[in-house]
Formats: structure tokens, sequence, C-alpha cells
């Protein structure tokens, strides 16, 4: 019997310019009836058009340059394009990174997920629908019967990137491509998913290519794992056997990302003044409330994760720090006076020892001016350098981000690679010689190593400049890497906060609780496990019991 | 559904203070011209005398804001004044006969001539052109697509006149299919009326055409990118079926946009093919009306201009709103 899908050596190149570079290098993969296959790499590495490749789809300005892609004994590279059509969705069903992108925001749900199979002439579309409510059940959504009814935007993303695993199962393909289905998602929402995608696909037997960059997440859906870097294959293996006993040396590092964790410091003299100190604050966006008495303090080269889901509040408590946005009530202190609310109040002093580094490196950075333009600026403006200073300030900025400023100096953003712009960010924030610096969400749009690089400069940076941070983030191995004391916020309250310590010894807040036991690890029966704890029938009511 | 309601009140009030300043710009603008109804009529031999009657009889000797008002305050009780064309000089011939002319109803048949003509342009034209801009975006970049191109563009640079006498030579000269002229009168049914009306129709579907198609080309385009649109192919539909069912919802909003410009421009600037047609529309009568310095009039016929801008823009924001689903249904 020949097996579900068989691809041989594989080559894809994708255009830039004009010349064609290269994406994939001969790659294999087999799959059979039922298998899950995790693919797992850093981003560039091509998992996503290999991922493609297997369902015979290419993206504009990318072509499959040699190899073969079998399906179900059928050549997906000579096969016609109404050929493909009638395999895609109805026998080789896609899950896209970012469901709330990848529906159509003019139809609803269940008009989506009916279209498959009532084109695909599998179904009747009232059957469909009650397939449809059937498999909205089982993903144990919300009000199955009604909510396939909805609007994408009136479904949050949890749900919708389940309901996008019902549509691709709306034919009973025999293979889905997971595209990072969960990678948009926060921890407690991606059980959820995780639970549901491996459950679903057990029940029908359909086969699986799960791509990932989460070694944890992987770990707990695929029966194997290839690795890839750079559009080569660097090894695969069975599940336990990858885990275990990797091979290769990238693997190893990949596998030995999470074992970063700095040596918890000394308790401060409590009698000392902290760098920051927010008390109670309270702010809203128009008559919104968003952030209900918010204290904590930040000392002297001391870093202070503030951790939560998405809309708990991190964030809006950064720009009451810089002033972007005046709270309502309370106020912030500097080095023990207070501050003006509004940063326009403020004086370029004050202005100058708060800095921030941003999540999207991408965006943060003025695409047109050069990297010597982008931290030769807040020289100037705060520092007063010109001439030849500023440059050979800018310069010794560089050496301090490791980068080689020769190199880079006449660079333009778009000529650096993501850490690489993230680097760049650090620089601009430390020309401004700050005592304090908000980093938010500085890692989760890196890969795993490129983000411990960055945790490992940061770390060094304070050590060296006695720098305070204040890390916002939602990832709890980012924490337990690099802070000191943790504030944990949700719905704009401050809910539980302590040293690190403390922080990941037990008792604590049952929404910490939540929040901890929800981070991934690495072996692979953890997500069995704590579903049996939680109690599998309603994993998803016990997340949301313990939240309200 | 609320929040709609109240930005479609908000815009209606926006609307309307748009008219009130653009009655402004109209008044100021058209006293700012050289000369007078009065002057325009008695010629180079007046008399002092006969002018200054005439202009006592029009009112014209009151200051401007005086008139303006006066006149603002007519127009939003329905009564845009009388015609000084139209109006009856006997009184200052001294025989005073009592009938003149309202600008209403100088204004109706013409107004709705030209409403006709739109109408059935519009009829033609946004069909053609959604359907052309469709194809064109299935098939770019193909022959099809690139000849839509060249010819929609073409025919939006010609001036509109050579347009209506090329389609006069073969449409009517050579195969005299249409009748070249466009006089229709009351009382003529309503086919012979579409029959006169193609032809003016048809020169200004050539020239409304391009814009439409191309927007309407770009704007799906521009989606074909989205993530959704790669999932509705990974989902197996037809390349037209991505388009018209994915895309072409998502791309409504520049589309209706675009075609509530041209459908002004058909209510508001089709002078020359009016002109090469004799066909009686509004447009000709407002350059009369302004050679002899009908001032009712030609205010009328500016504060109607704008109106149909402002309201076929509005009804545009409107139809925008409604398509999108996150305005219509709210979380």
């Amino acid at each position: 019997m020949s097996r579900l899908v068989e691809i041989r050596d594989l080559w894809i190149e994708g255009r830039s310019d004009e010349t064609w570079s290269p994406i994939i290098n001969g790659v294999s993969l087999s799959l059979d009836q039922g298998e899950v296959l995790g693919l797992i790499g850093e981003s560039g590495a091509g998992k996503s058009t290999l991922g493609l490749a297997a369902m015979g789809f290419t993206r504009d300005g990318v072509r499959i340059s040699k190899g073969a892609v079998e399906f179900d004994g059928i050549d997906l590279i000579s096969a016609s394009a109404a050929k493909k059509r009638e395999l895609l969705g109805k026998r080789i069903a896609y899950v896209a990174q970012s469901a709330a992108a990848s529906f159509n925001p003019a139809h609803k749900l269940i008009d989506q997920h009916t279209e498959g199979p009532v084109q695909h002439g599998v179904m009747s579309r009232a059957e469909s629908v009650e397939d449809a409510i059937e498999l909205y059940r089982r993903l144990r959504l919300p009000n199955p019967e009604e909510i396939g009814f909805r609007y994408p935007h009136q479904v949050s993303g949890g749900q919708l990137q389940r309901a996008m695993t019902a549509m691709a199962m709306s034919c009973r393909p025999d293979l889905i491509i997971f595209d990072e289905p969960t990678t948009a998602l926060d921890v407690t929402t991606q059980i959820e998913v995780l639970a549901s995608i491996r459950d679903i696909v057990d029940q029908f037997n359909t086969a699986a290519i799960y791509i990932t960059h989460d070694l944890a997440v992987v770990a707990q859906m695929a029966d194997k794992i290839k690795v890839l870097l750079k559009g080569d294959e660097v090894e695969e293996a069975d599940t336990r056997t990858m885990l275990s006993q990797p091979k290769e040396d990238y693997t190893k590092s990949l596998w030995a990302v999470r074992a970063f964790e700095r040596p918890q410091k000394p308790a401060v003299h409590t009698s000392a003044t902290p760098v920051v100190s927010v008390q109670n604050v309270s702010a809203a966006y128009g008559k919104i409330p968003v952030l209900h008495d918010v204290s904590f303090d930040i000392h002297e080269g001391r870093t202070v994760a503030v951790v939560g889901e998405s809309g708990s509040g991190k964030s809006t408590t950064a720009r009451c720090i810089t002033g972007l946005l005046p709270p309502t009530q309370g106020v912030i202190q500097f080095d023990g006076q207070s501050l003006p609310a509004s940063y326009k109040q403020r004086n370029k002093d004050q202005l100058r020892q708060a800095q921030m580094i941003y999540q999207m490196a991408d965006t943060a950075l003025n695409p047109r001016k050069t990297i010597g333009e982008i931290i030769g600026r807040p020289v100037q403006f705060y520092m007063g350098l010109t001439g030849k200073q500023k440059r050979r300030r800018v310069e010794e900025l560089l050496e301090e981000i490791e980068l080689p400023a020769a190199e880079y100096l006449n660079r333009l953003p778009s000529e650096l690679s993501g850490g690489q712009k993230q680097r760049i960010g650090i620089a601009r924030a430390l020309a401004a010689e700050p005592k304090f610096i908000i980093c938010d969400e500085v890692t989760s749009a890196l890969d795993q190593l490129v983000a411990e690089g960055i945790l490992k400069l940061l770390a060094r940076l304070q050590d060296d400049l006695k720098l305070s941070y204040m890390f916002i983030t939602h990832d709890l191995a980012t924490v337990k890497a690099i802070a000191d004391e943790v504030v944990v916020m949700k719905e704009g309250e401050v809910v539980e906060q302590g040293p690190k310590r403390e922080m990941f010894i037990p008792p604590h807040h049952p929404y910490t609780d939540l929040l901890l036991s929800s981070v991934p690890e690495m072996d692979p029966d953890w997500l069995t496990n704590l579903l049996d704890e939680r109690g599998v029938d309603n994993i998803g009511d016990a997340a949301v019991d313990k939240m309200s | 559904m609320q929040s709609v309601i109240r930005i479609i009140l908000q815009r209606l009030a926006l609307g309307l203070l748009t008219l009130f300043v653009v009655s402004i710009v109209i008044f100021t603008a058209v006293n700012m011209l050289p000369g007078d109804f009065a002057e325009a009529i008695l010629g180079q031999g007046a008399t002092p005398e006969a002018v200054a009657s005439i202009r006592r009889d029009l009112g014209l000797d009151q200051p401007p804001i005086t008139r303006y008002f006066q006149w603002l305050g007519g127009a939003l009780q329905g009564d845009l004044g009388n015609s000084f064309a139209q109006a009856n000089f006997a009184s200052f011939a001294g025989a005073d006969t009592g009938v003149s002319t309202t600008v209403a109803q100088q204004i109706a048949p013409r107004f709705e001539n030209t409403m006709f003509l739109a109408a059935v342009t519009a009829f033609i034209a946004v069909p053609v052109s959604l359907t052309l801009g469709i194809l064109a975006a299935l098939f770019r970049n193909s022959v099809f697509d690139r000849a839509t191109n060249v010819t929609t563009l073409t025919s939006i640079s010609s001036p509109e006149f050579f347009l209506a006498y090329v389609l006069i030579l073969f449409l009517a000269v050579l195969n005299p299919v249409l009748p070249s002229l466009s006089n229709i009168f009351d009382g003529m049914s309503f086919g012979e009326r579409l029959e006169k009306t193609l032809l003016p129709a048809l020169t200004l579907t050539l020239v409304v055409t391009a814009h439409m198609m191309r927007m309407t080309r770009a704007a799906i385009i521009n989606l074909l990118a989205s993530p959704y649109i790669e999932m509705a192919r990974l989902k197996g539909m037809s390349p037209m079926r991505v388009i018209v069912k994915h895309a072409l919802p998502n791309a409504l909003a520049p589309i209706i946009n675009v075609i509530a410009l041209n459908l002004a421009y058909l209510i508001t600037g089709v002078v020359v093919v009016e002109v090469v047609f004799v066909y009686p529309g509004i447009g000709q009568l407002f350059v009369d009306s302004v050679k002899i310095r009908d001032i009712p009039v030609v205010q009328a016929c500016c504060l109607i201009f704008a109106a149909a801008y402002i309201l076929l823009n509005l009804l545009a924001d409107i139809l925008s709103i409604l398509s999108n689903p996150r305005l219509r249904h709210p979380k």
C-alpha cells in the first residue's frame, strides 16, 4: 500500500527581485493515514512553504524546481489546477496561523464552513450545517448551535481557531496541515485549542502535518518530529526519541533554550527608594476603565516581569508610566519624585530616564532611516552630541548590542533580521542613557534561539549599566529566564506579586496557577496529564471557572 | 445597528451644513460675475433709468446680504424665486399682466430629463464596469485585462464630443440604428424617450466606465494577498468564486464610492454631451442662464448640483457602512 503523503527530494525556490533563491533544499517526508508529523524550525526555515507544498500549493513568487509530491498516489506537481481543486478542502485541508485573518470578514462562520462540503458535493447545506454544529460541540465551542451564525469579528481568537479546525474537518479530509495554529493565542486558550485539535484528529484518524516553532507544543501533538533549518532537513525521529536523544547539535541547541535562567538576586533593602514606583494607578480609555488600583515598585538593577493574558492591562500600565495615557488616579514616582501625569508636562530629563523597547521591531523602526540615523537621533536629542562625538557614541552603542558598527551603520532596517532589528531597538533605548527601560513583549515575535540571545543581551546590559527593567510578557518561560520579581495582572488588576522564586512555588493565586499550569512542557505526556488533572470533559469550563 | 443610525444622522447633518456653506459660495460667486441681468438684457444702449428700473423690479438694488437671506429663506420653503429671463417686464412697460415663470417650473422638466439620462447611463455603465473589473481581476495581466485597460483608458482620455461624434458616425450615420438628435419633449412614450436617449447615454458610459472598472479591478486585486483569500483557494474554490464570493464583498466600499462620484458627474457635468445631441437637460439651461445672468436659475442649478453630490456621497457612505459586517453586526 502506498503512503498517504510522499514527498521526495523536494526543492523549492522563491523569487526576490529578479533572482530565484532556495527555500527548501531536497527535503523528503512521508506520512501514513492517521499519523501526525511535527514540523519544527525557526522562522524562515521553510516550514510553511513545505506544508503548503504538501497540498500541491505554492504562494505567488514561489516555485517547485525539483522533486515529487504525491498524495494518495496522485502526483500533485503535474496535476492540473482543476484536479488539485478537487482535492483541496475535500481530502486535504489547511488550518492557518491567524484564524482572525483567515476567516472572510464578510461572511458568517457557518457559510464559510459549509462552502467546502457544498461546493465539493460532499453534503447538502442542511447536512453540513448539522455536521458543523456537531463538530463545534466536539471542539467544545460554547453555544455550538448558535456560534456558527456569527461573523468572525464577533467570536474570540481561540474560538475562531477551533471553528477553523472544524471547517478543515468539514469534508472529513485525510490530511490536515496545521500552520502554527496556536502561536497567536494566550497560553490558557492555547491549551483548549491543542486539546480540541488532538481529540478530533484522533477521532477521525486524520493524518496531520503540525507546523510550529514551539517544541513543547509539538511534543504534545506529534507522533514524529522533523527539524528544519534554513530549508534543510536537520533530522527526523519519533517524538520521544527526538526529545530524549536529539542527534544533531542544532536540535540540541533548540532543546537547550529553555534552560536559560538567571539566578534570583538577593532581596532589596526595604528602605531603598525604588527607581519606579507605581502607586494606586487607575486608568481608562474614554469612559471604559481598564486599570484598577495598580501598585508595584521596580528597584535599581532589577527586572520586574508583568505577566497576564492579552487584555489584562500590561501595556496600558506601561502607557501610564511613560505618560502616554495619563492615569485617572494614582501617581507614578521616579526616584522618589512624582512625575507629571502626561508626557507633555515632563521635562527632557524625565523623558530620557524612561525608555521603551517594542514588540514589533519591524514597525518600531522608521524604514527610511539608516541604523546610524535611528540611533543617532536620541543621542543628539537627549545627550546633545553632534558630528564626530555623535558618530563615536553610535558606534559604541552598536558595539554594546554586539553588531559591528562598520557593517551596520548605513543599513536600512529592511536589511536586518528580526533579532538584529530588536537589537537596534535596544540600542536606541540605551542611547538616551536611561535608568529604566520598559520591554513590551520584546521577544514574542522572535524565534526561541534569537529570543534567548536578546534576553542574554538584556541581562548583561542590566549588570553592566545597573538598568531596571519592566518586562511585559505573556510567556512564563521568559519570566523564569529573566525576572527578579513578578507581577501577575488580570482584567486590569494586580492579582499577585512577589519574588520570582515564590511565584513558581505553590500556593499561589488560582489565576497564577492557571497561567503556570497552562505553559506547555517538553514532556510528551504533559497535555494528557494536565487534561486528566483538570477533567477532560470540561477543560474549557475549568479555565473559565478559574478565571471568573 | 444603533451606531450605524447615529453615523448616518451625523453625515446627514454634515451634508446640510455643507449645503449651507455651498449656498454662500454660490451666492458670492454669482454676485462677483461682471455685469448683471439688467445690463445684459438691455444691451449697450440702455439708459441708466431703464437699468435702475429693472434692477428695482427684480430687487437687485438691495444689499447682497439682504438678497442672500431672502433667497435662502425662499429656498428653504421650496420657493426658488422667479426666473429673470421669463419674467414679464410689462410692469416696466406699464402694463402688468401678472404672469411670470418660477425657477422651479423652468428647472423641473430639464432636471427630469437629466435624471433620465443619468439613470439610463448608470443602468448600462455600472453593471458593465463591475463585470469588466471583476473579469480583469480574474484574468489579471492577461491579454483581456490589458485590452480592457487600454480601451477604457482611451475612452476616458478622449474628449466627450469626440466620442459623441464617433458614436454618431457609427450608430447614426453609417448604420442608422439610433437617432443622432435627442430632442425629447413632453408626451413622448417611454420607448421613444429611451431610443432618443440611448446615444448620449452610450457616450457617457464610455466616459465613466474606465474609472469604475479600474477601481473594481484594483480593489479586488488589493485583497488577493489576504490570508482569507488564500484560505478560499486552499479550500479548493474556483478562481471565479474566490473573486466574486470572497474578494468582492470586502472590496465594495471603495467601489461604491467611485460609482457615487461618477453618478454625481452624470447629473452635474454633462453639458458637452447635451449640446452635441441637443438634449434638453439641466446643463444647457445652466450655461444659458449664466450667459444672461439669470441669477435665480443659476443659483438653483448650483444648489441642485451641490445637493446631488452631497446626497450621492452620503448614499455611498451609508452603503459602505452597510457593506461592513463589523458595523452592521457589532459584537
